[in-house]
């Protein structure tokens, strides 16, 4: 075979494939097209896209999905009021009102709590439990300060202060991350727009918490007896606070004789936009 | 073909020439897709897939088409031209026919379209004078390999993320380069293995 012929053998060859491989390519773009919803797209471009899975879906795109199949349009909580109404009006159909959480860390023991033994593992919540019989705090349920829950946030919302995970409700957005990350099932959801919290956890008796914390509720029953609106329910020794009735009148923090419960009025911006 | 030849071929694509560890072969999915163990997964079956599909295929080009027009030296091009193609019609079709499988592979095809693990495994097969189902077996089993090394890699990368203890310097790729250097190493163990 000369060498020109070869050449021209190379050219039609690869030609060919090329050619045959892209009909059958055109072809099979025809025979198996998927029909995509239109309005899948239009939902994922109003949702924030930062994939939290605070929904309960695999991401934003996944919600989408969801939403398409039937579920609440308000269950995405980054977005807000905003985004429900988008997609409602995508859908065509009433909006509804995004009750937005936040995150709180039911714990403010910290310095004040008292320890076992001095812990110097690898700084992790999980790690720290799991190989040293519960985590050095004498508190089954205190916050263990190593700030498994911060480097789960994707927002920045969570820092350590003095020992302890704090949430900063203005920036939280309610993804369940946390909530899931901390190995002591401390973090709860709290509406936004509350501002009387319990940092207290604790389900042991009055006796027992007054030896290992100083930040503990005794289980008194004071903040129960004295809340006008009934909104204070007393769980195992413990003050809970039912956030369907809580009025924020803060009459419980000036009551409660361990100066436990805060109110988080004066310091936020959610309440107080202009400082 | 003996069967003892064909578990030689598949001990040596898993272990003793695995195509990450010791060829260093398809290092970018390698590094890029193994932060988390499930996505590491993912990568790993739809690699084991197209590599088994394209080891296929290619052995069809070049035994009925290159090697008659005595055109071994397009090989390269003419793979290549075979596995983009090829990449792309299997995810249509199973866009369309196993929804279910292209949800778990889905992501994953695209990227492994311009893999040099799945050329590699096609010039391999042609190198070793691979027959048909040879050919397919050591596609197969390399794509398995990878899986392997790709799997033990992330399982690394979620410790080294989460408690690992490391000079900050270290954060991120150089830390990962480093795990997966020492596991390169304890890779190269198997280089005596010797079957039959």
């Amino acid at each position: 075979m000369g060498n020109l012929t070869t050449v021209w053998y190379a050219v039609g060859v690869l030609g060919a494939l090329g050619a045959v491989f892209g009909l059958v390519l055109a072809f099979a773009s025809r025979v198996f097209t998927v029909e995509v919803d239109p309005r899948h797209e239009a939902i994922c471009d109003a949702l924030p896209g930062a994939n939290c899975g605070g929904c309960g879906s695999a991401g934003c795109a996944g919600y989408a999905t969801a939403i398409l199949n039937g579920a609440p349009t308000n269950k995405c909580l980054p977005g807000g009021d905003e985004t429900a109404a988008k997609i409602a009006d995508i859908l065509g159909i009433e909006a509804e009102d995004v009750k937005e959480m936040v995150a709180f860390v039911r714990c403010s023991g910290g310095g004040r709590a008292k320890r076992k033994y001095t812990y110097s593992g690898i700084q992790d919540c999980l790690t720290a439990m799991n190989t040293t019989a519960g985590g050095p705090l004498t508190c089954s349920e205190g916050c263990l300060g190593f700030g498994t829950c911060v480097k789960a946030c994707s927002f920045g919302a969570m820092s350590l202060v003095d020992g302890v995970a704090k949430v900063d409700r203005d920036v939280c957005k309610g993804c369940f991350k946390c909530v899931a990350a901390c190995p002591k099932d401390i973090i709860t959801m709290v509406p936004l727009l509350a501002d009387v919290k319990i940092p207290c956890s604790n389900h042991d008796r009055g006796a027992v918490v007054r030896k290992i914390c100083d930040a503990g509720c005794i289980g008194c029953g004071i903040c129960a007896k004295n809340c006008p609106h009934d909104a204070i329910l007393m769980k195992d020794n413990l003050a809970v606070i039912d956030y369907d009735k809580c009025q924020n009148c803060g009459n419980c923090v000036a009551k409660c004789p361990r100066k436990l419960i805060i109110n988080e009025n004066e310091q936020s911006a959610v309440r107080n936009p202009a400082s | 073909m003996s069967i003892t030849g064909l578990i030689s071929i598949a001990l040596g694509a898993i272990l003793v020439e695995n195509f990450i560890l010791v060829k260093f072969l398809g290092i970018c999915p390698f590094m890029g897709v193994s932060k988390k163990m499930d996505t590491a997964l993912g990568m790993g079956l739809a690699v084991i897939f197209v590599m088994g599909v394209a080891s296929m295929f290619c052995y069809l080009v070049n035994a009925f088409l290159l090697v008659p027009l005595q055109l071994e030296f397009m090989q390269t091009v003419a793979y290549i031209l075979v596995i983009a193609a090829l990449v792309q019609f299997v995810e249509m079709f199973l866009q369309k026919m196993v929804p279910s499988l292209y949800q778990a592979l889905g992501i994953y095809l695209p990227l492994i379209t311009t893999n040099c693990a799945v050329l590699g495994v096609a010039l391999l097969n042609t190198q070793g004078k691979y027959n048909f189902i040879e050919s397919v077996i050591y596609g197969i089993t390399g794509g398995i390999g990878f899986t392997v090394a790709i799997l033990l890699f992330s399982s690394i990368r979620e410790r080294l993320d989460s408690t690992a203890d490391y000079p900050e310097a270290f954060e991120g790729f150089p830390i990962a380069l480093i795990s997966a250097g020492l596991l390169s190493l304890a890779f190269m163990g198997f280089s005596g293995l010797k079957i039959w």
